[in-house]
């Protein structure tokens, strides 16, 4: 019998803006030891389906409009706040997406492991502190915190990205639930990271025979776990069955579509660059942060070596890829390269031009040549300017505009970047993520520049959108003749559009090399390591792949 | 921390300055002197007056007495209340305003964290409008309306509680408290409101709420202490601008404080009087200030850590 049995679950979010169907009509069901993934876009209503099994929805605005949902015959969604406390303490744990922002940063770890336990609603299953600590500690060695004994009172902003994550499904295990629900639990970790986190539930599941809802936006992580697939668009089940047959036997079109859109295999345009000429040239790099917390003021620990010795060259007409975790400089580098981060030490120069150095005032004629598209568009853009004074103002501050030809220049910028002159007047939050990334990318490319960097410029996107700003970019690459950085932390992305590839790590350059070259023969342990970390979109090789590892 | 604080101390040191120096000179350049009274008195008494008190020394080289005197610890012998020096009359005001701002603060917190996160837990109804309201209506109205207004309810209407007076008679200090508070009382409110709410949207209650604990606990341990943030670093502020604004309340309810002083000095011209509470009311300000900022650190653990780090 299914542990979880969900039939016609219906929850709308009552706005001003009137109704909006949410999770419309959905129908599931999970065994126990068996892993279910939701994949789908955002505001597909992936979250908000699992998150009304809990009642951890905000109401208002959400209301459950109809449905059942049967966990061993009890349905969740018209029990009463005691009876879901009791849910919430035996039978089901939540990991939810941002291990950053889901700890408390005011309590330490440990206290916050074994809260379920010490404070539980019944009286006979009341823990004492010391019993709960021993067996918070027993599972956080088991999840792979190291000194579990001592990081017990440590508080959250004492653990990386991943090393929270790993908290957090320890807290998730301790009351020891018969479901598990991941919410995206890998989608803010770096890959290598993602890999053994993925390994890691795989395994705790395994020994505890617990049933897994595993929500995720991308196919490729779910591939490699996952029993069954369901996948969700705009608040409907578009397609369920065995992963096998989501992936293989693909029936419906909205699947074929995310399967199509994940950056897979080689670039395929040719490689533009056919000079020696550098454009760009790195040479000794090096930009130092001072360390608040560091300790004594002449200790070698007081700087940050964000970027650290690096020396690199870009040819005009070539698309570099940056590669590297978070933490590795990738994006320093980036801000140093166009003097909008203080460099400590060595040179750039820009076609044979030495920039560091420069007051702040001469820098300005080479601004226009150089440009950046930032990581967030949600934050990047002025929310307070409408798209035509975002693109009119660089063109109006370098004079490469008149207030006569300013109107005419816009729209052919908003061609080119795809969207619809109509659409001017609006504000930023006027647009979704997509459309919000071309208006930042038509503000890059608004001055003509001869060099561009790209920070992460797809990362904040769901995956259909990603490919089709990844095919802008290409395009616009090739029309305007420009030379490109393009950082990202996603080795498949870089694939994708880079013709030459550098890896980055803690502030230094790894290794470098044509692309194929480098996904072919990685030299650099850390490059084979990450490399091989890369879910794929295909159910049978990522198993194979889980397996030998 | 410690050096955090020590370095803090030394930054209010040029601040301190520049208050006693702008004080100084503008005391001295407003019309008129201690002296110069309704009553025409013999221009030799005047003279000696003057001469007894220094005054007939040229501007800076009382400037620069002053200084060493402060520097010392002395604030001087007041101009008016002869025979007394402004030390005299701090200290005998003083414990008594504190002990107003200490119960007017108590009122301030209890009632405006209990009317704020009450309004926080369930925001935009009832339970929210209405203490939000009260809120509203504590922060327009000023103290010499609010007091009156308590004197004809409680203390001559119903006949409940004394209408002035401190100590003399059970129950004397509660009205005089309650006005001084309720304006601080208010604006804690909307503090604690608006802290509890961004709190309680966070991840972390999320979290919390998904482990099974009971609403309570969720409120009191992990909300209250980030949410509370704001109202901690209002603290300082408050305190010092409830000793140095007691003056209407102590004058409405007859107390014999020291907020009375402030005003009265700057009628009389009284130099040093105006001085010394000028320059005692500001290092309590910057004090309060320092130690409402340290207790906001000291609350976060990561910024803690990071002062910890500094300082080893």
């Amino acid at each position: 019998m299914a542990i979880l049995e969900v039939s016609g679950l219906k929850v709308y979010f009552h706005t001003r803006n009137g109704v909006v169907k949410a999770v419309d009509d959905v129908s599931f069901s999970v065994d126990s030891g068996e892993t279910l993934a939701i994949v789908g876009e955002s505001g597909s209503g992936k979250s908000v389906t699992c998150y009304s099994l809990l009642d951890l929805l905000p109401k208002p605005p959400a209301k459950i409009e109809g449905g059942t949902a049967l966990f061993n015959g009890h349905d969740l969604l018209t029990c009463s706040a005691a009876e879901m406390r009791q849910h919430r303490c035996n039978d089901i744990a939540v990991i939810f997406q941002d291990p950053m922002t889901s700890l408390n940063p005011f309590l330490t770890i440990g206290e916050q492991l074994i809260e379920p336990l010490i404070y539980h609603p019944n009286k006979d299953q009341v823990t004492s502190r010391a019993e709960a600590k021993e067996k918070a500690v027993a599972l956080l060695d088991e999840v792979g915190i190291i000194d579990p004994e001592v990081r017990f009172d440590c508080y959250p902003h004492e653990f990386s990205g991943g090393m929270r994550q790993r908290v957090m499904i320890a807290m998730a295990l301790i009351t020891e639930p018969k479901l598990l629900i991941c919410d995206e639990p890998t989608t803010a970790l770096d890959v290598t990271i993602q890999a053994q986190i993925l390994e890691l539930i795989k395994k705790l599941q395994e020994t505890r025979n617990v049933a897994v809802i595993f929500i995720s936006h991308d196919l490729g992580v779910v591939a490699g776990i996952a029993d069954k697939v369901m996948v969700m668009c705009d608040g409907t089940i578009r397609e369920t069955g065995d992963t096998d047959n989501i992936f293989y036997k693909t029936k419906d079109e909205y699947t074929k579509k995310l399967l199509a859109a994940i950056p897979e295999g080689a670039k395929t345009l040719p490689n533009r660059c056919n000079t020696d000429e550098a454009l760009v040239e790195v040479t000794n790099l090096k930009t130092y942060f001072r360390n608040q917390a560091a300790a004594a003021k002449d200790d070698e620990s007081q700087f940050v070596k964000a970027v650290n010795d690096v020396s690199l060259t870009i040819s005009r007409g070539e698309i570099l890829g940056l590669v590297g975790e978070s933490g590795s400089g990738k994006s320093t580098l980036g801000r140093s390269i166009l003097q909008l981060a203080p460099t400590t030490a060595g040179s750039v120069s820009f076609n044979k031009q030495v920039l560091t150095g420069m007051t702040p005032k001469k820098l300005v004629p080479w601004r226009q040549k150089m440009q950046m598209i930032f990581q967030d568009p949600y934050a990047s853009l002025n929310p307070r300017m409408t798209v035509f004074e975002t693109l009119s103002e660089p063109l109006l501050y370098h004079g490469l505009a008149t207030q006569k030809t300013i109107a005419a220049q816009v729209k052919t910028l908003m061609d080119d970047v795809g969207l619809a002159q109509a659409q001017l007047r609006k504000y930023p939050h006027e647009f979704s993520g997509g459309q919000r990334q071309r208006i930042a990318i038509g503000r890059a490319i608004a001055t003509k520049p001869e060099f561009i960097i790209a920070d992460e410029p797809v990362s904040a996107l769901d995956v259909t959108i990603q490919a089709q700003i990844l095919d802008l970019i290409l395009n616009l690459v090739e029309r305007h003749n420009l030379t490109m950085m393009f950082i990202s932390h996603d080795l498949s992305v870089v694939r994708y559009i880079s013709d030459r590839v550098i890896i980055m790590n803690r502030g230094v350059i790894i290794e470098q090399g044509d692309t194929e070259a480098l996904w072919a023969h990685p030299k650099q342990q850390y490059t084979q390591d990450l490399l091989s970390a890369i879910p794929l979109a295909d159910p049978v090789s990522e198993r194979n792949r889980i397996a030998s590892r | 921390m410690y050096r955090f604080a020590l370095g803090r101390l030394l930054q209010a040191i040029p601040v301190l300055l520049v208050v006693i120096t702008v004080t100084f000179f503008l005391v001295h350049s407003a019309p008129g002197g201690p002296f110069s009274a309704d009553k025409a008195v013999p221009p030799e008494v005047i003279k000696a007056l003057e001469e007894q008190y220094n005054l007939n020394q040229p501007v800076w080289q009382q400037y620069i007495g002053y200084l060493g005197d402060v520097l010392r610890g002395d604030f001087g012998p007041s101009f008016k209340y002869s025979g007394r020096t402004v030390n005299e009359l701090i200290g005998a005001g003083l414990p008594i305003t504190a002990e107003l701002a200490l119960y007017a603060m108590l009122v301030a917190l209890g009632v405006g964290i209990t009317a704020g996160v009450g309004a926080a837990m369930r925001p935009n109804t009832l339970q929210d409008y209405l203490p939000m309201t009260g809120a509203m209506i504590g922060i327009c109205m000023p103290s010499f309306l609010l007091g009156p207004l308590l004197v004809l309810i409680f203390g001559i209407h119903l006949d409940w509680l004394p209408v002035s007076g401190w100590g003399d008679i059970p129950g004397d200090k509660i009205l005089p408290s309650i006005t001084l508070g309720t304006g601080y009382a208010a604006y804690i409110a909307r503090l604690s409101r608006g802290g509890m709410l961004e709190v309680l949207s966070q991840d972390y209650i999320r979290t919390a709420r998904a482990k099974g604990l009971s609403e309570r606990l969720i409120i009191v341990k992990h909300a209250l202490r980030g949410g509370l943030i704001p109202v901690v670093a209002f603290l300082g502020p408050a305190f010092a601008g409830l000793l140095a604004g007691s003056f209407v309340v102590e004058t409405i309810f007859q107390i014999p404080g020291m907020g009375r002083f402030y005003v009265q000095a700057a009628f009389n011209r009284d130099y040093t009087l105006i001085l010394g509470m000028t320059i005692f009311l500001s290092t309590l300000i910057i004090v309060f200030n320092l130690l409402s900022d340290m207790l906001a650190i000291w609350l976060n653990p990561k910024l803690r850590h990071e002062l910890e780090g500094a300082k080893s």
